[in-house]
């Protein structure tokens, strides 16, 4: 069976979220707490929301030098699909596993609320199951989403099709409406929003189901 | 080996958006301070750094903060040391 290590750093608040979509589409969590030094028995690695280490100094800057972020490293490296949401996604760029870095929103507001997202590619091992310009609703909630980054690292990214979602209305400022973005490989994927929250119709969307579970299967045929 | 006070102060790079500072300056007419542009925010670190010469400890300190109190993407450090 396909099995999904779930990251958990003292601050992570998303992780059981994470393992109820994993389970319901037939794959196996596992929750991995930040000082394992290994994730060998993994097909993919998720990275979820909340405040690692209570996002002190800057989200993301401390959970980087985690035990655990050596062996998502090696395993990000050997091509096995990482995810990072939310806080993930600050803690992939914290760890350099993905370019650029998240800024207080423009305007200083937290912002918790649903987006339409656009699927801007799919080459990502997140948005592989789903089509590019497919509208996505789905819920984001962060005060640090403000995606920033040089304009040689934007050219980069939309050169090498590594922007994954876009914001329809940019809600915090991010450069280019970037709600996510991948690596060269398209096997380490960001994003701010929140797929987990939108995987059942009593959560009021279904739409993150296209995105874990595209991510889900390429776990299963990587491995 | 001597322990030098080190200010180790970190600031976001010219050109990118800093939503507080601009939130403070908007806010300095209504409390009656006119003639102020030009905020912006940042963060200072003070630290003991045990070394043997002050360039030492400021090699130290510029070290720690460019791998861990600063983000090079977005943010530039700057380290004085003998701080009172």
């Amino acid at each position: 069976m396909t099995t999904v290590g779930v990251i958990v750093f003292p601050g992570t608040n998303c992780e059981h979220d994470v393992v109820e979509v994993i389970e319901a589409a037939g794959a196996k969590a596992e929750l991995i707490w930040h000082t394992r030094t290994e994730v060998d028995d993994c097909d993919a690695v998720i990275i979820p929301g909340g405040f690692a280490h209570g996002d002190y100094l800057r989200p993301g800057a401390i959970a980087r030098f985690s035990p655990v972020m050596t062996a998502v490293g090696e395993f990000a490296a050997a091509g096995g699909p990482v995810l990072g949401i939310c806080n993930g996604f600050q803690v992939l760029t914290e760890a350099g596993l993905l370019p650029g870095a998240l800024q207080k929103n423009r305007g200083l507001t937290f912002l918790c609320t649903a987006v339409a997202l656009r699927v801007a590619s799919t080459r990502s091992v997140l948005t592989r199951g789903a089509t590019r310009g497919q509208v996505l609703r789905i819920p984001i909630n962060h005060f640090e989403g403000n995606y920033t980054c040089s304009s040689t690292t934007l050219d980069e990214l939309r050169d090498g099709d590594r922007v994954v979602l876009r914001y329809e209305q940019n809600p915090n400022g991010s450069v280019d409406d970037i709600a996510g973005i991948c690596n060269e490989a398209g096997n380490v994927v960001g994003l701010m929003p929140h797929p987990e929250r939108a995987s059942h119709a009593l959560l009021g969307s279904t739409d993150g189901l296209v995105l874990l579970e595209g991510f889900l299967s390429g776990a299963t045929e990587a491995r | 080996m001597t322990a030098f006070d080190v200010l180790v102060e970190v600031r976001l790079r010219p050109g990118i958006a800093d939503p507080e500072g601009l939130t403070i300056e908007r806010a300095l007419p209504a409390l009656g301070f006119s003639g102020i542009t030009g905020v912006s925010v940042g963060k200072a670190f003070r630290l003991s750094i045990e070394a043997g010469s002050a360039d030492e400890a400021a090699r130290r300190a510029e070290e720690l903060a460019s791998r861990l109190l600063a983000n090079p993407v977005i943010e530039d450090s700057t380290v004085t040391v003998g701080v009172p």
